[in-house]
């Protein structure tokens, strides 16, 4: 089971990175994503994945069966998907809107807020 | 609840000003109170810390270890108070003309969301529940540079955000390599748990993972590009709030985790990250004599003021320790007060850039004066705060034996002295361009000089009477590194 989790993680950090480093914003977004995906599974598998009891209480006792899964980590999961989702969304319409603004989605494109010097000595003056 | 009050004044303000979003007037006040409220809230604290030395509150019903706690103590309520004071001052310079942030119905909101967030990542002691604040700053800040609506504003957040997202994601990665190796998110359970023979040699691993996460957030050499990216498209007074306190919890938190939580860190850590620091210092420091724009100039002067503040870190001493908290107080102090004056010369001599603009001296007398004081306590004039801080930074970089890092200290003092003479050669002293522009008097002015009043005032109590704020420091800072110098 972790050799299966392992080689997930190890395959959507691959194509998070190479889609996060290329030049296309929707492509910047969508890699960040698979990066935040991989990483949660990272959080999953931190509460070991021998167990599929479920950690639920029976109704007289105060504490789960001892061999029930880490709840801990479910929780934590779970609010890191929440966070990311929420990013992912913003991110998405941000990408969105700065690629009608600028009109174009090349990163490289992107120099308003930075342009590129033509003086060899002074930077050039920013627009406010 | 006292403790919480860092954390839940801002939350309800947030709150109640999303409620009140079509009374604009109304909002705007509420949104003061609310700062002015939180800054007495943190003194109250800061006075009850001061006497009892720690206080904490678990959250959640469970006991210790798993409930998610949150702790008060000299460190965390002074970055508390100087947070909140920051928020109030930022607050009531809004009221001004000078570049004040768009009115959005947002902007309220966001900014308490700010303060909550960071009070929150000041108290908490529980790794993820750090996690959660960084993530929190994240968005508030991403909201915050929208707000202009501009192809700049949108470019800008959106570097901000991968670049970002990068280092919250390595941060969980290595908060979930740890849940996994110790199963203690506590800090003190965390403290106790790493020390433990069947983790300790995993343990720099996940150290490293951390400290590059909070690095990259803290804006260190040289995972800093989207802090000079981003910074300078933001209004004055956000620029002041977000300038003076985001990058600053990265190095508190690296701070907190070497100094209390990862005690047997190895030697060869605090090595690399010395040299990383004066990397940090020197190529923030070239970067800003390089720029004509003030708030780029500023900008790059965060970065090296972070090298500062890593040093300290570095050193792992108490009495470092202690260093880099009293520059850390100074550092946001004079740092926002030079964003919030770019502000002013922004207003009344009509732009940011320094070859449009001139004549401030003879004009704005006062403008005049108070940049020299946060200009000479940015360079560490003596006996200005800057001062203080330097020196005992120096001097403790001396004591320990690293006498390269102390000597990169002092020239980058010299360098942002070259930063600051060119910003009052051409911004004060010149004659401005347009010899007509200085007559116009621009109007409503006076809540951003009271704003910078209080700030540079500060800042010369805290230059011209060190010595209790360096004793709190100090107190502070006891127990830090217990394990001895690495």
């Amino acid at each position: 089971m972790i050799l299966w989790v392992l080689m997930a993680v190890s395959i959507a950090v691959a194509a998070g990175v190479y889609l996060a480093l290329s030049r296309d914003l929707f492509r910047v977004v969508v890699g960040l994503a698979l990066l935040g995906a991989a990483v949660n599974l990272v959080v999953f598998a931190a509460g070991r994945m021998a167990s599929r009891t479920p950690p639920l209480l029976a109704a007289a006792s105060d504490a789960p069966a001892a061999a029930a899964a880490d709840p801990l980590a479910q929780a934590l999961v779970l609010t890191a998907i929440v966070i990311s989702f929420a990013l992912l969304c913003f991110a998405l319409v941000l990408g969105a809107r700065l690629r009608r603004v600028s009109g174009s989605d090349d990163v490289r494109a992107q120099r308003a807020a930075e342009p590129a010097a033509v003086d060899p000595v002074k930077p050039p003056e920013l627009e406010d | 609840m006292l403790v919480l009050s860092p954390l839940l004044v801002p939350l309800l303000t947030a709150l109640l000003a999303v409620a009140l979003v079509r009374h604009p007037r109304a909002q705007q006040w509420l949104s003061v109170v609310g700062a002015a409220v939180l800054v007495l809230c943190a003194l109250a604290l800061a006075v009850q810390v001061g006497a009892a030395g720690r206080e904490s509150v678990a959250l959640g019903g469970w006991p210790l270890p798993y409930a998610i706690e949150f702790v008060v103590d000299r460190l965390s309520a002074a970055l508390v108070v100087i947070g909140a004071v920051l928020g109030l001052v930022v607050l009531v310079y809004q009221h001004s003309s000078a570049d004040p942030a768009p009115a959005s119905p947002m902007l309220h909101p966001l900014v308490h969301g700010l303060l909550a967030a960071v009070g929150g990542a000041f108290l908490t002691a529980d790794l993820f529940n750090l996690y959660v604040w960084f993530e929190l700053m994240l968005m508030v800040v991403l909201g915050l540079l929208v707000l202009g609506g501009g192809r700049r504003h949108l470019e800008a957040a959106f570097k901000y955000f991968a670049l970002n997202m990068v280092g919250t994601l390595l941060f969980l990665a290595a908060v979930a390599l740890l849940y996994g190796a110790t199963g203690q998110l506590n800090f003190t359970a965390l403290a106790d748990a790493a020390r433990h023979p069947s983790v300790h040699g995993a343990m720099p691993v996940y150290l490293a993972l951390l400290a590059v996460a909070f690095l990259l957030k803290a804006g260190a050499f040289p995972l800093f590009c989207w802090l000079p990216a981003s910074y300078h498209t933001l209004p004055a007074p956000l620029l002041a709030l977000i300038g003076g306190l985001v990058t600053k919890v990265g190095v508190y938190v690296l701070l907190r985790l070497s100094g209390q939580v990862f005690l047997d860190t190895p030697a060869a850590f605090y090595d690399v990250l010395g040299w990383i620091a004066v990397i940090t210092m020197v190529s923030g420091v070239l970067g800003a004599a390089y720029h004509w724009d003030l708030r780029r100039i500023l900008a790059f002067h965060i970065i090296s003021q972070i090298g500062y503040l890593l040093l300290a870190v570095a050193l792992a001493s108490p009495g470092a320790g202690a260093a880099g908290l009293f520059f850390l107080v100074h550092n946001i102090l004079a740092k926002a007060a030079l964003f919030l004056i770019a502000g002013i010369i922004w207003r009344s001599a009509g732009h940011y850039d320094l070859r449009r603009i001139g004549g401030l001296y003879p004009a704005r007398p006062l403008l005049a004066l108070l940049f020299l004081v946060a200009a000479f306590s940015l360079v560490g004039v003596p006996p200005s705060s800057g001062f203080w801080g330097k020196f005992l930074l120096v001097q403790q970089a001396f004591e320990a034996g690293r006498y390269a890092w102390g000597g990169f200290a002092l020239a980058v003092g010299a360098l942002t002295l070259y930063s600051m003479v060119k910003i009052w050669l051409e911004g004060f002293w010149k004659p401005h361009p347009d010899a007509d522009r200085l007559a116009i008097r621009a109007a409503r002015l006076e809540p951003a000089y009271s704003a910078v009043l209080v700030l540079v005032g500060l800042l010369l109590a805290l230059g011209l009477y060190p010595q209790p704020f360096v004793h709190y420091a100090q107190l502070a800072t006891v127990g830090f590194w217990a394990g001895g110098t690495p």
